[in-house]
């Protein structure tokens, strides 16, 4: 049989990357058959702005002309309306394969961007409190052969850590010769950074062949890339997509509206990239924290509180908006300003993801969580 | 690494062939300083920012009054060239947009070549290092399209003047230059209890869409001066905010802020607005605003710029861009000390710098970032003149947009942000295509040598000298661990 040079590149790539490896292979389970996908909203994303609560009698008035997009937004339940233009998502919602919790809320209570994207991704209470991303430690509780991709050009925190994690972004450069990548092969053979980020990136250029070479730049590519990297046998089982853009200080209605087709379009590529995996998938979409209850005086909102996460994906036991409503009347605002929160996100990720991979809730939620204290997990989110 | 490749590359840019820093590596460092050159001539034909505020107001009033008539596009702005020819048939509402659109990403990709000729050209390296590093530290990110025209004359106009001066200057220019005031939505900041609010409050149909915007004022305390987590409270936050209120662009502004601010000008030009301010003293900080007026968010600026939470944040990146990403805690105090002392004078920081043991130790400390590797590949292959979408191609393949980070806090200055196996994979691409663009007139061997003196090691030296022609092993210079790192 003859080998493609790239192939035999990459044969030799693995060959140098199992033998550290190698105990730990031996002992592995099978890889598991779930898919996880993590969608992070960075800039803080308006919960109230995605799943508006319509019901809530103080929400007209709180929202003023940011209400507008909800005028004949479809209805979830008797409380909540989807924002129109997510129009795939509420197709999920209709098959019972999405579900919305509402006033969630990581336990970072400032308002600052960075600091709350660290404590979303460390899973620490407070930032650069830990030094790792609670996905790279979800990956050393599940089978070696279980691998994951970030949607970027690096690593994002989330899943920086021990466990050596790839990045991919569809590139427009044309491919370097593979003679040229042989030598820089030999090159870093000795370095202790570059030898195994370079190990990385020739094994995910074998997985994906020339996926770059089609743009790969809107939201729906990358949805489809995600898919890709997925399905592959051998391939990744759990990935992290970025996603920008939330921060609507100003004229909101139509940048939260484009952002949201965006999402939505990427959820929906990911759904037909993943076939018959979607059935085990799950998708969680969550953000920093959210925006405040009232609208600024430029017609978007400013850094708040509590948000909305998503659970999306075959595997999700959705059809429902799960909320401990706070409500939006003044006195119910945290610090007179933001929606309060009543749902810790980090329980909400511990335990949809311990159930979605079989593990032990409490030992998942110490893993994960360090600091939380998961008095109750909470039931019936993902089907076992 | 020897004294001279770490005055080449962790100060500087990475050397340009035939560059030398002599026998005394600090003092060449020392001597740039004054070497500097705020306006090169290589920056002379950019626009200023009143004319590109110019002709980004003359596009919005163009456009609404198309949109209104749906009739003919009027005549061009005079601030601008003459637009290509409008195609017959087209939706005029479209052609302008798609007209401006252009514009635009000339005026985007034009600048964006500048600052890297200016930067491959230098004989002062190390003083334009400081620039981008101060450029990046008072971010305004491009993507937003009020600032995408003006991100270059903001790097042009607020910092290049200052980078020898003092901190406190360049925090005026910066927090009063447009494409800060628009970025972080300064300009359109209303006192709820301003005149204007009250005017516009009184009328029968009454805008709703005037307010207070805090968003310049809490990325002031976190991200320009004193740093997240140093004790300011959301209340300082908004009532900096309201401190501001007035602050904006001359002649940008429509609708029911352009009608009532007052705010007469130059086009561009930062200006008052006494209608947009909200009256009264401000608590902040703990202590008591009496000033009334414009002076009164510039007294809590003079306070922010020389207060020592600001000299303690200044005194950390700086360590950690020169010293590395954990920045050592005595280099850190040193330089905050420095800072306190001299009120923020940056050349004075700058020979605390040269002066530390800590930014020459051997080994390399930084993973250079996508722009600091493509300037030091540019200089390294003698790169004189770039096609004008050349730079800012190659930016965004490599994961780092010239002025648009996306964000107010700028790009991350740690190797976690830059060193993924995509991004080093990326870089192989780029230097294998610049490689070939120097058709083999290089001799890498002695290229290296000379960038890396002293420095380079074994096997990077073995790998160039294997190569299978001159311009492979240029790509493999360009790509060597020494070289991605400095």
């Amino acid at each position: 049989m003859m080998l493609h040079r790239r192939q035999l590149l990459a044969a030799g790539a693995t060959a140098l990357l199992v033998s550290p490896l190698g105990g730990r292979m031996a002992l592995a389970a099978a890889p598991t058959e779930r898919r996880f996908v993590f969608i992070i909203q960075r800039g803080a994303a308006d919960g109230l702005g995605i799943v508006a609560p319509v019901g809530d009698p103080a929400y007209a008035g709180a929202r003023g002309d940011l209400a507008g997009d909800f005028a004949s937004a479809p209805r979830l339940d008797d409380m909540f309306a989807l924002h129109p233009a997510m129009a795939s998502t509420l197709g999920l919602y209709q098959a019972k394969q999405a579900l919305f919790v509402h006033a969630v809320a990581s336990p970072y209570r400032d308002r600052s961007h960075f600091d709350g994207q660290n404590v979303l991704e460390t899973g620490g209470v407070s930032a650069y409190q830990l030094k790792d991303g609670w996905m790279n430690r979800l990956l050393r509780l599940l089978p070696a052969g279980d691998k994951a991709i970030a949607l970027a050009a690096t690593v994002p925190m989330a899943l920086r850590g021990p466990v050596e994690v790839a990045s991919y972004a569809p590139s427009s450069l044309p491919d370097a010769s593979d003679d040229l990548l042989a030598r820089v092969t030999a090159m870093y053979e000795g370095d202790r950074q570059l030898h195994p980020l370079w190990q990385e990136a020739m094994a995910t250029r074998m997985l994906t062949g020339d996926l770059g070479s089609d743009g790969g730049k809107r939201a729906a590519d990358t949805g489809t890339l995600a898919a890709k990297l997925l399905v592959a046998p051998g391939g990744a089982r759990i990935a992290m997509i970025e996603t920008g853009g939330w921060d609507t200080h100003s004229g909101q209605r139509g940048r939260l509206g484009n952002q949201l087709k965006g999402l939505d379009a990427m959820v929906a590529a990911l759904k037909t990239g993943l076939g018959a995996h979607w059935d085990n998938t799950l998708v969680v979409v969550a953000t920093e924290f959210g925006r405040t209850v009232k609208a600024n005086g430029t017609g978007g909102t400013d850094h708040g509180t509590g948000s909305v996460a998503m659970l999306l994906g075959g595997a999700v036991q959705g059809g429902r908006v799960q909320a401990d409503w706070p409500g939006l009347g003044d006195a119910a605002l945290y610090e007179g300003r933001d929606l309060k929160p009543t749902t810790a996100l980090d329980v909400l990720i511990a335990s949809a993801v311990s159930r979605h991979f079989g593990l032990a809730p409490a030992g998942t939620a110490k893993a994960l969580f360090p600091a939380m204290t998961m008095a109750a997990g909470m039931e019936g989110l993902v089907r076992g | 690494m020897a004294d001279k490749s770490i005055a080449l590359n962790r100060f500087g840019l990475g050397a340009r062939p035939g560059e030398d820093p002599g026998g005394d590596p600090r003092a060449w460092l020392d001597q740039q300083l004054a070497r500097y050159v705020a306006a090169p001539p290589v920056l002379a034909g950019q626009p200023a920012s009143g004319t590109l505020v110019a002709a980004f107001a003359d596009y919005r009033e163009r456009f609404v009054q198309l949109k209104r008539a749906a009739g003919p596009p009027p005549a061009p702005p005079s601030a601008m060239a003459p637009p290509p020819m409008v195609q017959a048939g087209d939706d005029p509402v479209d052609a302008l947009r798609r007209q401006f659109n252009q514009q635009s990403r000339d005026l985007y990709n034009g600048a964006v070549t500048a600052r890297a000729l200016a930067a491959i050209q230098s004989p002062a390296p190390f003083a334009e290092r400081l620039v981008h590093f101060w450029a990046n530290h008072f971010a305004v990110s491009g993507d937003k399209m009020e600032v995408t025209n003006l991100a270059g004359a903001f790097e042009f106009e607020a910092i290049r003047p200052h980078v020898m001066g003092s901190f406190r200057d360049m925090l005026f220019a910066v927090e009063r230059h447009p494409a800060m005031l628009l970025f972080l939505d300064q300009a359109v900041s209303v006192g709820p209890n301003s005149p204007l609010a009250v005017r516009a409050g009184n009328r029968p149909n009454a805008r709703r869409n005037l307010g207070l915007n805090e968003n310049l004022a809490r990325e002031i305390l976190e991200l320009h001066t004193l740093g997240v987590r140093t004790g300011y409270s959301q209340a300082d936050v908004t009532e900096f905010a309201r401190a501001m209120t007035g602050w904006t662009v001359a002649g940008f502004g429509r609708g029911p802020v352009a009608k009532f601010t007052g705010a007469t000008g130059r086009q561009g030009d930062f200006v008052f607005a006494e209608a947009m301010h909200e009256p009264g003293s401000r608590t902040i900080l703990g202590r008591q605003w009496s000033q009334q007026g414009e002076a009164q968010a510039a007294a809590v600026l003079d306070h922010l710029a020389t207060h020592p939470a600001t000299a303690r944040h200044i005194a950390t990146k700086l360590a950690r861009h020169f010293a590395g990403d954990d920045p050592p805690p005595k280099l850190v105090a040193r330089l905050e000390a420095n800072f306190r002392k001299t009120g923020g004078d940056l050349p004075s920081l700058y020979r605390a710098l040269i002066a530390a043991p800590e930014c020459w130790t051997p080994g390399a400390v930084k993973f250079k970032s996508p722009w600091e590797w493509s300037i030091s590949a540019m200089r390294a292959v003698g790169t004189e003149q770039l096609q004008p979408n050349a730079v800012p191609g190659l930016m965004v393949q490599l994961g780092q947009p010239v002025w648009k980070p996306g964000s107010p806090a700028g790009w991350d200055d740690v190797a976690g942000a830059w060193a993924g196996p995509d991004a080093v994979l990326r870089r192989v691409e780029a230097a294998e295509r610049m490689a070939q663009r120097t058709r083999d007139q290089i001799d890498p061997r002695a290229r290296a040598a000379e960038m890396f003196p002293d420095a380079l090691s074994p096997t990077t030296a073995q790998a160039i000298a294997r190569a299978e022609s001159n311009s492979q092993g240029v790509a493999l210079m360009l790509v060597a661990p020494e070289f991605l790192r400095r």
